[in-house]
């Protein structure tokens, strides 16, 4: 028999970023809220302490952080006439684990959207007519505008302490260097000035405006000063020690649920949270239409029931999609027909990457560097470029960043150099000291044939089914990739490296799982204002659940270019704020059906 | 014969005279008659939970957190360990059997109801200054607002004679003041405030004083220059809070006092060891215009004499050798390997994250214990209402054997300007073993 705990006002699954936001939020209204996180408890001392943390055979290799794959992890595919087979080692895409969740190994990139790409549809619809949208693309709008969530961005990176120099406030161009002034109007400047340059992203910065581009600061989540944020917690400067990606950050800079929110958060009575609480599905009534809570596994392995008024399902986007799938809310997505919403939508992003190998003057000390910092264009970013004469939707940002690297994590030589020997210890020893790495991050549309759905075959240790992934790049985005990996190219050669080598997607590239390219995943529960073709109404509401909220990234309606934690954060709090303002005071849906 | 007998008959007359003597020390009541005035007072139950986070008793007097003020929690003293005593208002085991001027009897000299002495590890010597009014609310509050716990007390492990209580009388005797506290009238409002805090509820000198060989604050009256200018204390070295300008607060802004009292951290330092704790528990629930005059009465505290002190004059030196690649001596390699990255090259820190090395108090102070403790096991600042965030310093005595310790230590006492002496691994070693005879009883 389940054991049952007390109930409690709300219970959000999962302790990252998106549960972090919610928890306090609602705390911070009175609410008794609970949290559940499946795995162990993170906090920066101990476990991401100096030197321990900077163990690259640790972390990067064996991805110790992570996910462990062995527990549960998804099967892949790249179209529904193939059989799916478990990703049993971590390359694509790499989803975190324990307290923190992601918001502990990301790199720190903290962009916002494009107001266009809310309303990509509508936008493309008007600009090139509904003739341009593809035969088999799945366009459709958020159901929110940029205005609305502009506020909860603000907030979001005040939190973070996000760090650059604006470019548009108020709708005002300030017309400094380093702003974006592709960038939305924003409401203020960013919190903090922005992080001094590392020598690949000035070389690119360089070369980008030799070719007329305008050339900007990524906004990074790596505080350059100490900063105390709105909920009182400290951050502090980061010193480019070149473990940001894939490690827990050593000395508080960089934005995470542990430094931003969570000191603030365990100090408030009404709120709790465990560890070790697998939440295996969400519970509803006779009806399928309250969720009366969740059931978990604790660390001994007993099912517990955990009763709720209000469910948040705030874990991983892969997990959320299957908790709704598992729990047999909202109407499973059918590829053969087209109906049904949960698991359609399933997105990702199209990077090209290239490394470049310069002459014995260009000093870049490849140990040096920081996740959020770079410089970027914007130029063939979303439609900020006529897409007319060329036949396709969406785009990249281009960028110089320089994160750090070791001889672990990946000594990158020119081609053609032999893979091992000498010659190739005489092409690292000359290369080390003097490459860098230029990439563009290019959004993924929604395709009929890209989607989730759980796996009949495979199973995770806890005897659940697997989620499936279907997805491979289709025509519309390998030759937008293409194009952008065009324009990335002319500035790799404008920074006039002695060679340049790597991988451009483009028509005729598959999706390979192996190599790590970003975890942006995202897509599967949209959301919208139609709920034929969407999970969660504009406030994140589940259509079928109305006290059963989603978040994360598994609510786009499908890819963007940026890095997508600034949106989904912004989601995150905007879906708290309009709980506080309207769902507590009259809970049901929120908008009408 | 004679003589002789008489001799004895004068010995044994001194020897009763003696004895009469400690007896009437022992067996009498110093405690005077309660002011009418007093007993007519309503007490303000809110005043006596706001004195007893003065005062700190949880402190000492909460073991458990489910029973708050059962006592029970052990403290080692030389003459054995001894254990708080239960002061939730239970009868039998508790204080509930006792009036207000038992209670008041035992705040201000010691003495229980049952005419026990207790060991000046509760601090009544200290809490003795305070007003009759605030212990008749702190009594309030003990009696009215606490849970009673039924939990009875446990005796010392001393053992006989040393398990003795009567010669407190004698030790109060000689070193004991029970005077309330009287207010200056040459100072403002704000200085003598925070002379009450900090002489009698506070109870600072109870670790910033130094002590003398019966374990006697040096000063407990605050009129000299030796009261709270610094001591060594259960690991640790509780600082010089007088006016020095290297080891003491005299670089000190009255922000920077009321600062790390409310939060643990400021510009110029952090806390560590037992006053994180102090803080967490007691100094961050302070009005702001307590920490303002206790910040006041600090800064009016002479310089404390001595000529052992440390020096300090602000300096490029150490950093410009570093960047110079000149210093590859032990200290500053293992400085630049595993300190830098957060208190910098320079040692100056980031702002309220990571304290400054430079010209600071717990780094230069006389006593090393803090210093080596800090390296060997890291220190985590306290999470307070107003700044939540409890950042820690990772431990390194796994990394660095004793000599590279104390190489280390004395690197960081003699850098940047700092002009403190060296520290020994026979030092360090000491620390070490204290700490583990530590970790293995809890």
């Amino acid at each position: 028999m389940a054991l049952r705990n007390k109930p409690v006002d709300v219970v959000i699954v999962g302790f990252g970023w998106t549960a972090s936001i919610m928890a306090i939020e609602l705390s911070q209204a009175g609410l008794n809220v609970l949290a559940l996180e499946r795995g162990d408890l993170r906090d920066t001392v101990p476990d991401f302490a100096y030197p321990k943390n900077v163990d690259e055979i640790a972390r990067s290799a064996r991805n110790d952080l992570l996910q462990n794959l062995s527990r549960t992890t998804v099967t892949i595919r790249h179209s529904k006439n193939d059989i799916a087979v478990p990703y049993r080692q971590i390359g694509s895409f790499k989803p975190g684990e324990g307290v923190g969740g992601a918001g502990v190994h990301w790199s720190g990139v903290h962009s916002r959207v494009m107001p266009q790409e809310l309303m990509l549809k509508s936008h493309v619809t008007e600009r090139y007519g509904a003739n341009f949208i593809p035969e088999g693309m799945n366009l459709q709008d958020w159901g929110v505008s940029y205005e609305e969530l502009e506020p909860h961005f603000d907030r979001f990176e005040y939190v973070c302490g996000t760090s650059a120099q604006a470019a548009n406030v108020a709708g005002k161009l300030l017309g400094v260097p380093g702003g974006n002034e592709f960038e939305a109007p924003r409401s203020r400047p960013f919190p903090l000035p922005p992080l001094k340059d590392p020598p690949t992203s000035v070389l690119f910065a360089e070369a980008a405006k030799s070719l007329g581009h305008k050339p900007y600061g990524l906004p990074a989540a790596n505080a350059s000063a100490p900063y105390k944020n709105i909920y009182g917690c400290q951050l502090g400067p980061c010193n480019f020690c070149g473990f940001c990606s894939d490690y827990g950050c050593i000395n508080y800079s960089k934005a995470s649920p542990q430094t931003a929110i969570i000191p603030a958060l365990t100090r408030m009575p009404n709120f709790a949270f465990k560890t070790n609480a697998h939440v295996l599905r969400v519970n509803t009534d006779s009806t399928g239409k309250k969720a009366t809570g969740v059931t978990y596994l604790d660390a001994q392995g007993r099912e517990i029931e955990q009763p709720a008024d209000l469910v948040v399902l705030a874990a991983f986007h892969l997990h959320n999609v299957r908790l709704m799938l598992s729990s047999g809310i909202g109407q499973p997505y059918d590829p053969d027909t087209g109906s049904g919403v949960v698991g359609r939508n399933f997105c990702y992003q199209l990077i090209n990457s290239v490394n470049l190998f310069f002459n014995k003057d260009i000093y870049i000390n490849q140990f040096i560097g920081s996740g959020g910092v770079g410089q970027a264009v914007d130029e063939f970013y979303g439609d900020n470029f006529d897409h007319g004469p060329l036949g396709f939707i969406g785009g990249g940002v281009i960028w110089g960043r320089q994160t750090g690297n070791g001889p672990v994590r990946g000594i990158p030589v020119p081609a053609g150099t032999p893979s091992w020997g000498s010659a190739w210890k005489k092409v690292a020893t000359d290369y080390f000291l003097h490459s860098g790495r230029i990439e563009s991050q290019c959004s993924c549309m929604a395709y009929p044939g890209c989607y989730l759905d759980l796996d009949p075959t495979y199973r995770d240790s806890y005897g659940e089914p697997l989620l499936r992934m279907t997805l491979n790049w289709q025509d519309n985005d390998l030759r937008m990739s293409s194009y952008v990996g065009d324009r990335l190219m002319e500035i790799g050669r404008a920074m006039k490296p002695l060679s340049i080598s790597g991988r451009i997607i483009k028509p005729g590239s598959n999706w390979d799982t192996r190599p790590y390219q970003s975890t942006h995943i995202n897509g599967g529960t949209a959301m919208g204002a139609d709920p034929t073709t969407s999970v969660v109404n504009r406030f994140l509401q589940s259509w079928d659940v109305p006290n059963l909220f989603v978040l994360g990234a598994n609510v786009f309606a499908h890819g963007i270019g940026y890095n997508p934690t600034g949106l989904v954060g912004a989601l995150a709090y905007w879906a708290a704020a309009n709980i506080r303002s309207q769902y507590l005071k009259a809970p049901g849906p929120m908008v009408p059906t | 014969m004679r003589r002789g007998r008489l001799i004895l008959l004068g010995l044994v007359l001194v020897v009763l005279v003696i004895i009469g003597a400690i007896a009437a020390l022992v067996f009498r009541d110093p405690q005077p008659p309660l002011d009418p005035s007093l007993l007519a007072r309503r007490a303000n139950v809110d005043n006596g939970a706001y004195v007893a986070r003065l005062a700190d008793c949880a402190a000492c007097h909460t073991a458990d957190d489910q029973k708050p003020f059962a006592g029970g929690a052990a403290f080692p003293t030389p003459v054995g360990t001894v254990y708080s005593s239960n002061i939730t208002p239970d009868a039998r085991t508790g204080i509930g059997a006792y009036d207000l001027k038992d209670f008041i009897r035992l705040m201000r000299y010691g003495i229980t109801r049952d005419w026990s002495y207790v060991y000046p590890a509760m601090p009544y010597t200290a809490y003795a200054k305070a007003t009759d009014a605030d212990l008749q609310d702190l009594f309030a509050f003990l009696r009215e607002k606490i849970a009673p716990v039924d939990q009875p007390n446990t005796p010392s492990s001393a053992k006989w004679p040393l398990s003795m209580r009567w010669p407190l009388a004698l030790w109060n005797a000689a070193f004991h003041d029970s005077r309330h506290f009287e207010p200056d009238p040459a100072r403002d409002s704000a200085w003598n405030r925070g002379a009450y805090l900090v002489e009698g509820f506070g109870h600072c000198g109870t670790c910033h004083t130094p002590r003398g060989i019966f374990f006697e604050e040096k000063d407990v009256s605050g009129r000299s220059d030796l009261f709270l200018s610094g001591s060594t204390l259960d690991n640790s070295s509780p600082i010089n809070l007088r006016g020095n300008n290297a080891d003491g607060l005299g670089r000190w802004h009255k922000e920077d006092i009321t600062e790390v009292l409310k939060t643990g951290r400021s510009a110029l330092s952090a806390v560590h060891g037992p006053m994180t704790l102090v803080v967490a528990d007691s100094l961050q629930f302070m009005t702001d215009a307590d920490l303002s005059a206790v910040a006041v009465y600090l800064k009016s505290l002479s310089p404390a004499p001595g000529d052992h002190r440390a020096t300090f004059q602000p300096s490029e030196k150490t950093y410009q050798e570093i960047m110079d690649g000149n210093r590859n001596d032990a200290g500053a390699r293992m400085y630049m390997d595993s300190c830098a990255a957060c208190h910098r090259l320079d040692g100056q820190g980031y702002d309220h994250t990571f304290p400054r090395l430079a010209g600071n108090a717990s780094v230069i102070a006389t006593d090393t214990d803090s210093l080596i403790a800090i390296i060997l096991q890291g220190s985590r600042l306290p999470s307070t209402a107003d700044a939540p965030s409890a950042l820690a310093m990772p431990p390194f005595g796994w990394r660095y054997n004793d000599e590279e310790v104390a190489t280390l230590a004395t690197f960081v006492r003699a850098s940047w300007g700092n002009g403190a002496s060296a520290v020994t691994a026979t030092q360090v070693k000491a620390i070490l073993d204290a700490l583990s005879r530590k970790d293995a009883a809890n």
